[in-house]
């Protein structure tokens, strides 16, 4: 055996995670009944790997026949699929998890692929997530006259889902699990950027027998979205996605039948303490904006500290980002991965220079960014107010707005100051200081001494205009029913 | 020397630590660094025997293990350090002249420390003259629970004094302390007091080392770093018994305190079996095989 210097500096060789255990096809077209079929449109466009560039598949485009069929096939599977006996219902949706469980290492892998999220988000969070949902949700098939005493229910009808990039499984099973365990049939459209692993779990629901046509899956952009966000016989939407996109979808939606639930962006306020354990604090915050690269929702974008504290907080967020390792999403020592698409990295570039030329004071990881794929540094703003506009306005980027704060009161008022209302965090040792902020704070979720923890059993969603409705636990069934 | 602030003390969110090291030990040290890691931790060991039943005899075998770990492997370090009990000094100094092996001691009154200032001034004052290069002390963990801050501060600050050239290690018995905020209190006393090293158990107690324990020290280690630009050592002990704990210890130190403090001189694992599970795994980087740990002699 060779010497080691054991001066030198240790550094971690990269530890890949394998992709041979993967199955891709080449080209994927739509999930409508229970098959795959070539759409009408009979167009593909690429979905591509953000952290190479490379083309990792083809996907389908959907346009309005497919959807009209989509949209027909469910109709046609709602007559009986509401009519199944719950629990028969409720052994379908746990077999799917079941199926996810068993398929998670591939899962994890495709959704680092196509969405450059790193692969150990993906395999401790995203995958078990999404198949925990399902499990939730199958449990309460046959127990929803329990979970809403005294009322007679039953399912709305055909639902409309529309989802996001940033967690692409996870949010078809935040959708898809409560509308079928309420006897609802779906057609769902995942992101444009990241349609593969809905597109894979397509592959599971045809494999665990589910009757054809409860669940679609289409694929396409914002013109299939829209398709189906005014196709007539659909009696639900629920779509998640930026704020812009959700005022359009409830103006095209007015004076129809249709019933609605947004969750939209945010700019969520992270707020610590002098009284904060301030170490916990710090990680708490990397965690809040970085987790995903900043392509959350409630990612904690807007930091408050309380002033006594400001140097030794910042000084320490500074030091634990030069920990943060950044790179291919594939390594399994990974913090950071890549940015979802070129699209995506140009906004966040422009809000980084709209944030130096408004006079903010930039800091920013020192890191080897590589060539090909889509890379933007751990960035931090100091010297900003609630008057600049990366304060003001959702970057959906690892970019954070760090202010501070003299009083509880002042903190408060700035943190509501926002025409969102999705989350917030609070960092403190003292209890009656939680509750304080937890009541005041107008937001769909507050955190404490914690942040982006997410639980099937527990509702998430926003107020103003973070959306409408919630997804999650006994709430998240409520926006599948009819109550009577 | 001057006694802490205690009220300035950061408070310690016991939920934050262990997800902060659930990361750590998710990191996925393989090959170079994996070898990498294990020679470090190799050459991090305090190799350890403190039983009631310990004769010369028996700790000098182990110091002739120290020195030869494992001759068939060509180029891997020594191990630090042996630590031993106060009258097995002179044996195992004996064994290890001529060497680079340390050796260590514990004393006043361990592990229990519940003796006399007197008699723990007079046990330590024995394992210096006996030879000890290093003093592995415990902390009074009843007064300190008994809020009585200044007498654990006044009696370390005590031993530091007779310890004279020998380098103090404070051992805090963190598995007596109940909470992480007391962990983070009593290393600021220890550190304040004059430690060179802090220490987390004596080993007799459970639990002894664990990963949230030492989390919370390596930062109290940092902020007093930060704070005055002196560099205090962290020993972790007992209870790191396997290679792949130690390299999610080394991962933990490299993510907080950094390359400066990845040697011996501020970093040591106090164990008694980790030293072959290491030296199984490096057999293995080796060959690519693992080699039966009959082949690993116990001493």
């Amino acid at each position: 055996m060779s010497n080691i210097d054991l001066n030198k500096i240790w550094n971690y060789t990269t530890a890949n995670e394998s992709k041979d255990h993967i199955l891709l096809k080449e080209k994927y077209d739509l999930f409508i009944n229970g098959k795959f079929v070539k759409s009408n449109s009979r167009k593909y466009f690429n979905s591509v790997n953000p952290a190479t560039d490379e083309i990792i598949a083809k996907i389908s485009e959907a346009n309005k026949e497919d959807i009209d069929l989509a949209v027909k096939a469910a109709n046609s599977a709602f007559k009986s699929w509401s009519k199944l006996k719950a629990k028969e219902r409720a052994k379908y949706i746990f077999r799917i998890a079941r199926m996810i469980q068993e398929r998670a290492k591939e899962f994890a892998v495709i959704e680092s692929m196509d969405g450059g999220k790193p692969i150990r988000e993906s395999r401790d969070i995203d995958i078990p997530l999404a198949a925990n949902h399902f499990f939730y949700y199958a449990g309460w098939a046959d127990k929803l006259e329990y979970a809403f005493p005294n009322t007679s229910l039953e399912p709305i009808g055909v639902a409309g889902q529309i989802i996001p990039w940033n967690f692409p499984l996870l949010m078809a099973a935040w959708k898809i699990a409560p509308a079928i365990a309420c006897g609802n049939t779906v057609v769902l459209k995942p992101a444009e950027t990241t349609s593969l692993t809905a597109l894979k779990l397509a592959e599971i629901i045809q494999e665990s027998g589910l009757p054809k046509g409860v669940v679609n899956i289409v694929t396409g952009g914002g013109k299939t979205g829209s398709e189906i966000v005014n196709h007539p016989n659909i009696d639900k939407i629920a779509f998640t996605g930026s704020t812009k996109v959700g005022k359009l979808i409830k103006r095209s939606i007015a004076g129809t039948h249709k019933k609605l639930t947004l969750e939209l962006g945010g700019k969520g306020a992270n707020i610590i303490f002098a009284d904060a354990a301030i170490d916990q604090a710090v990680e708490g915050i990397i965690n809040a904006i970085f987790f995903n690269q900043g392509h959350v929702c409630c990612a904690g974008s807007r930091l408050f500290v309380q002033e006594s504290i400001s140097e030794i907080v910042i000084e320490k967020l500074k030091e634990r980002m030069s920990s943060l390792i950044i790179g291919d999403p594939l390594d399994k020592n990974t913090d950071i991965g890549a940015i979802n698409s070129k699209e995506q990295l140009a906004t966040i570039k422009k809000y980084i220079n709209i944030g130096m030329e408004e006079g903010g004071e930039i800091y920013q990881k020192k890191c080897i960014i590589s060539e090909t794929g889509n890379w933007c540094p751990p960035t931090l703003f100091l010297n900003v107010s609630q008057s600049h506009t990366i304060v003001q306005e959702e970057i959906f980027g690892p970019v954070l707005a760090i202010q501070t704060f003299r009083t509880i009161d002042e903190v408060i008022e700035k943190a509501n100051n926002t025409p969102y209302g999705l989350s917030a965090g609070v960092w403190t040792e003292k209890g009656s200081k939680i509750f304080k902020l937890t009541k005041e704070l107008n937001a769909g979720v507050v955190w404490a001494n914690t942040y982006n923890k997410f639980d099937p059993t527990s509702p998430f969603g926003g107020v103003k205009e973070s959306g409408i409705g919630r997804e999650g636990g006994l709430h998240g069934l409520k926006a599948y029913l009819k109550f009577k | 020397m001057s006694f802490p602030n205690l009220l300035t003390v950061p408070k310690i969110d016991k939920i934050g630590v262990e997800e902060r090291v659930n990361r750590f030990c998710k990191r996925s040290i393989k090959n170079s660094s994996k070898t990498h890691g294990l020679h470090l931790a190799l050459s991090m060991i305090d190799l350890t025997t403190l039983d009631g039943k310990d004769t010369p005899e028996n700790v000098k075998r182990m110091c002739y293990k120290a020195n030869h770990l494992h001759d068939s492997l060509q180029g891997i370090p020594k191990v630090a350090a042996v630590c031993v009990y106060p009258t097995m000094v002179k044996y195992a100094k004996n064994e290890l002249k001529g060497t680079k092996i340390k050796v260590a001691s514990v004393a006043t009154g361990f592990p229990s420390g519940q003796s006399s200032l007197d008699v723990k001034l007079s046990d330590t004052k024995f394992a210096v003259n006996e030879g000890a290069d290093e003093i592995d002390m415990v902390i009074s963990r009843g007064k300190f629970l008994a809020g009585e801050y200044n007498f654990v501060f006044d009696e370390i600050a005590s031993i530091k004094e007779v310890c004279g050239k020998a380098h103090l290690k404070v051992i805090l018995e963190t598995g007596e302390l109940d909470t992480l905020d007391n962990v983070r209190k009593a290393s600021e006393i220890a550190i304040y007091a004059g430690a060179d090293f802090i220490k987390t158990s004596t080993g007799k107690i459970n639990p002894a080392s664990t990963m949230p324990v030492t989390y919370v020290m390596l930062n109290a280690i940092k902020d007093y770093y930060k704070k005055t630009g002196i560099k205090i050592g962290m020993k972790p002990a007992g209870g790191i018994s396997s290679a792949k704990i130690a390299l999610q210890y080394l991962v933990m130190l490299n993510e907080t305190l950094g390359h400066e403090w990845m040697n011996k001189d501020l970093f040591r694992f106090g164990a008694s079996s980790l030293a072959n599970d290491v030296l199984m795994q490096l057999q293995r980087q080796e060959s690519g095989y693992y080699e039966s740990i009959d082949y690993f002699s116990k001493d």
